[in-house]
């Protein structure tokens, strides 16, 4: 700590001057604020260094001071969440978080953003956002062993939504199709609210023994640096930056050469080759060279070890000639890593690389003087002190005031859209024909979701599930969030996104066990939306708590607005569970005529923020529906005790679209044999609200008739509501659901219609002229 | 049954290969494209994926590569090989069977499990498998829809050498049922000796209850009892 402190008042060491190089611009006022960089930094860069910087180093800090790679606006509040278990391995600060999962195996995950580059060029921001998660998990030693991925999208009823939501899909599919990682599930959800700023968050799970993890340091002076991979080009320059900023109706065009472009083939060698340099023992340390490329990755091991840096420009392999210090330092071309070798082991390194027709080659070596320092052919070109580069960026607390209009919305009276008018049947198909609870088989369908043969649960359920191979474990993963919730109600709406992940996993059979988070919201700077992120901080901070599910890592996407309209606050739970035992494995669809259909949870008219209310009257208003975090929790054991037990044949979680929709889910399965269900529904609500209301802390689970006593008893014990709701119909029956007010009946063929049909026909349609 | 399973820069189905032929208790070797060492292998298997990312034109890129003229030989001289999804676009661009995979008709990627019959139950690959038999086998490729002349095709269908075709659950050849657009359903092809087999779905990814589906097994089985009778 002294280290730090010392040196983070470096003003007093003299930092050698560096003469301003033949052709880079002059530092002035308007170039540093071009830079994103305040006056107020300015001033603690010229105090950091005791002089001015030169236009390369001014380059060097605004990516590191930027947003996205400095956190500033988020580290002070981001502290506040739980980072620690016995079973954390590695927690924030490295490439991913790392858990043991037992058996001597661990797990590396996270998650990461790539919304700007996707709002520009959809397939290839994408597609470079599957690439640089990978190489977050890989760099750690592990073998990538499942992709999920989350994306929010303005309505699909817009030409220009369904061309960013097309070209997404095949940018997550094409890359990880490629590289030969299994997608195995994730969300989509489609609101106004997103219409010019979409989401797209990529998570990867990789798998490694216990004493394969490497960590991203550089120590050991004299030992060389080495850039391997892909070549340093043009693209990218500035990447991190520009998510730095808000988008405008001028970003397409002007944005672009800031959009990365990805190559999965040579992904797929740099992963085989990065694995191989691991094993072999010749390297000490890897980074991807991600957000900020060259600067980040080199600064970032140096800060770590505890060292310095010295690289030398000329000796980066470059795409084109003529590329300056500036350039190849804040690069973002993909499909490159920084390797510290071990000092001798250059061959050895560079063997390997050529095996997998790779290329390596020495930029520079580690020093102890504890600088980053950058020469180009010889002549320094930057020296900077490489901790307060690292970890000196301010970070602020902002002023934080609720929306006036945010708070009229959750204060609405939605009374009148409990008792509509109309047939319950067609808003039933209506729900279930919206593309927000339709089948995504129309998305994961372009993913390949069985390669590496370890799929045990594909997408389309609650959570994906891998099996590792050679134990009888498993590991299930998920990826939530209602940003309608969080937009009405910050601090409850991140409740229930930690809340539906770990409900999603217990389906799964698996026990919750980390999380990693993805926090998307509009400019930070603005009172209201910083007013978002503090509370869904403290939201998140609470859960995590109480279901003992640590936060390992993760990233933050500020500024995700376009012409000044923020998107829906979508703090994205990244939620993974471990399966004991590969028996338990349970999804959600039910599997046997005559089984008992039993509801975990009490049924509720909350229809705050619902699907419904949206589709049936386009509102987003009210109050998200109430969690009880402790009631969550006994609801997850009572369902792992009945999963435990052998007892259960199916178990689903009630989210969006509410308990007709969860039923629904769970009697169509993956479409092949749609079952009929007999529903009897004794509550004594609105029939909206039984059937649509999102209602928390409920799971719908099938066993055999003759269990459903044991079933009932775990529930009781866990003093979780529990009642048999109903049996499971012939196949291709009714949903037949018989309410103390109302009756509803539709063809299991016909809403499976609605269910699988409403995104291709929307996707597939063939364009209508002016379109 | 020792097996030599081919690795490109870019196959990615090779691990799941590997791993399918030891749980029939097979002998598996991985051989990297460059080392051109075939000797002393029963059977040759070239696994799917993106081999050289599938530039240019899926497998023919990989074709050019060294260890294809020992595949090529090992064929000629009766090996067995086994390619699968790349692996059969790579044989077709070999020239070791007829041909092409070119885009779905969909356009796009598709992946999901397909319903294959298998149309012969007499080659070394399928002689586990009853004639006629349904299989639930998963697909994932964007090039996957076989085409060739009306000549080839004619002699395919008059030869039987189509040993796999896409059909519905109740093993009906339709249109539905036809994931890619493939002409005559084709899910899969045998050369004229018999000892080459190509096809787009993945059996390796169907050996195993968790994994859904079983049904891919038959064929690895049916290899093994092929070549070592004396152990059958």
């Amino acid at each position: 700590m002294s280290t730090t402190e010392g040196t983070l008042h470096a003003g007093a060491i003299a930092v050698p001057p560096v003469p301003p190089r033949d052709g880079d611009p002059e530092v002035t006022a308007e170039l540093v604020a071009d830079h994103g960089l305040s006056g107020e930094e300015y001033e603690r860069i010229r105090r950091i260094m005791g002089r001015a910087p030169t236009f390369t180093e001014l380059g060097v800090f605004s990516a590191m001071w930027s947003e996205h790679c400095g956190y500033k606006n988020s580290r002070r509040l981001l502290r506040l969440l739980p980072t620690e278990a016995p079973w954390v391995i590695q927690g924030p600060g490295e490439n991913a978080g790392v858990i043991d999962i037992g058996d001597g195996y661990a797990l590396a995950f996270k998650i990461e953003s790539h919304n700007h580059p996707s709002a520009v060029e959809p397939y290839q921001g994408a597609a470079t956002g599957v690439g640089g998660i990978l190489r977050d998990i890989f760099t750690m030693g592990a073998r990538p062993i499942a992709v999920l991925d989350s994306l929010r999208f303005g309505d699909l009823d817009s030409g220009r939504v369904r061309y960013l939501f097309a070209g997404v899909v095949s940018g997550v599919g094409d890359y990880g199709n490629c590289v030969g990682i299994p997608n195995i599930g994730g969300e989509v959800a489609f609101d106004r609210g997103y219409e010019g700023n979409p989401i797209v968050n990529a998570m990867c799970l990789g798998l490694m023994k216990r004493e394969e993890l490497i960590t991203a340091s550089a120590s050991g002076a004299g030992s060389p640096l080495m850039a391997v991979g892909a070549r340093t080009g043009r693209d990218g320059i500035h990447g991190a930056t520009f998510a730095s900023e808000e988008l405008s109706e001028d970003s397409d065009e002007a944005s672009r050469p800031q959009v990365q472009v990805g190559d999965p083939f040579t992904e797929k060698l740099l992963l085989e080759a990065s694995l191989e340099l691991i094993a072999s023992g010749a390297i000490t340390g890897i980074q991807d060279m991600g957000a900020a490329g060259i600067t980040s990755s080199a600064s970032e091991m140096a800060g770590r070890g505890g060292s310095g840096v010295e690289i030398d420009t000329a000796r980066v392999p470059v795409r084109e000639p003529g590329m300056t210090p500036y350039e190849i330092l804040l690069s973002e071309s993909q499909e490159r890593m920084l390797v510290v070798a071990e000092k001798g082991k250059e061959d050895e390194v560079r063997r390997i690389l050529e095996k997998w027709e790779l290329e390596a080659a020495v930029i520079g070596h580690v020093t102890e003087d504890g600088r980053f320092r950058v020469l180009e052919h010889g002549v320094v070109v930057a020296d900077i002190p490489a901790l307060p580069l690292t970890q000196g960026c301010p970070t602020y607390e902002r002023e934080g005031v609720e929306s006036e209009h945010v708070r009229s919305l959750r204060e609405k009276d939605l009374a009148e859209h409990l008792s509509p008018e109309g047939d319950l049947g067609d808003r039933f198909l209506r729900l279930l024909g919206s593309p927000n609870i339709a089948s995504k088989r129309w998305i994961y369908g372009q993913y390949d979701t069985t390669v590496r043969s370890s799929t045990a649960v594909r997408p389309g359920g609650d959570a994906g599930v891998v099996r590792i191979r050679g134990t009888r474990r498993a590991v299930a993963a998920t990826t939530d969030c209602n940003g309608r919730f969080v937009y009405l109600e910050p601090r409850r709406g991140a409740h229930i996104a930690v809340a539906e992940a770990a409900r999603n996993l217990v389906c799964a059979g698996a026990l919750p066990t980390a999380i990693t988070n993805n926090l998307n919201f509009g400019n930070p700077l603005k009172p209201h939306i910083y007013y978002q992120f503090r509370e869904a901080v403290l939201g998140m901070a609470e859960a995590c708590q109480a279901f003992e599910t640590p936060v390992t890592g993760g990233n933050v996407s500020f500024y995700n607005e376009t012409d000044g309209r923020a998107i829906y606050p979508t703090p994205v739970i990244g939620m993974v569970g471990v399966v004991e035992d590969i028996d338990h494995i349970t999804s959600h669809a039910f599997r046997n005529e005559g089984d008992a259909i039993v509801l975990l949870g009490a049924n509720d008219a909350e229809m705050g923020g619902s699907e419904y209310l949206y589709v049936t009257a386009g509102l987003v208003a009210g109050r998200p529906p109430s969690v009880d975090l402790m009631a969550e929790r006994s609801l997850q054991q009572a369902v792992l005790g009945m999963i435990h037990e052998g007892l259960l044949r199916s178990a689903h979680d009630c989210s969006d679209g509410g308990l007709a929709a969860t039923l629904a889910e769970a009697a169509l399965g993956d479409g092949e044999s749609p079952w009929g269900i007999e529903v009897a529904l004794d509550d004594d609500l609105p029939p909206v609200g039984v059937l649509f209301a999102e209602t928390q802390g409920r799971i719908v689970v099938s066993c055999d008739p003759d269990h459903a006593g044991a079933v009932l008893r775990i529930a009781e014990i866990h003093e979780v509501p529990a009642r048999v709701i109903g049996t499971v119909g012939r196949p291709g029956g009714d949903l037949n659901l018989r309410l103390t007010r109302g009756f509803v009946s539709v063809p299991a063929a016909r809403a499976a219609e609605a269910y699988f049909q409403a995104i291709p026909s929307i996707m597939d349609a063939p364009a209508t002229a002016g379109a | 049954m020792r097996v030599a399973v081919v690795t490109f820069p870019g196959s990615n189905c090779d691990y799941d290969l590997y791993k399918a032929v030891q749980l029939v208790g097979g002998e598996p070797t991985f051989v990297w494209h460059r080392d051109r060492q075939l000797a002393g292998y029963d059977a040759v298997m070239l696994p799917g994926g993106f081999s050289y990312g599938d530039y240019l034109r899926a497998g023919a890129i990989a074709r050019m590569s060294p260890i294809m003229d020992d595949v090529v030989a090992f064929a000629h001289r009766g090996g067995p090989v086994l390619g699968i999804c790349n692996g059969f676009q790579i044989l077709c661009e070999a020239g070791l069977l007829p041909g092409a995979l070119v885009r779905n008709a969909s356009l796009r990627f598709e992946s999901k499990d397909v319903h294959i019959r298998v149309e012969r139950a007499d080659t070394l690959f399928t002689s586990d498998y009853d004639h006629g038999r349904v299989l639930r086998i998963p697909i994932a490729h964007g090039e996957g829809n076989y085409e060739a002349g009306e000549a080839t095709l004619e002699q395919l269908e008059g030869d039987g050498r189509v040993a796999f075709r896409y059909v519905s659950a109740d093993g009906e050849v339709t249109e539905a049922a036809n994931p890619n657009g493939s002409w005559h359903n084709i899910a899969g092809i045998v050369n004229d000796r018999g000892n080459v087999l190509g096809m787009m779905p993945h059996p390796e990814r169907a050996t195993e209850a968790i994994l859904g589906s079983t049904d891919g097994l038959g064929l690895f089985t049916s290899m093994l009892r092929s070549l070592a009778p004396a152990a059958a």
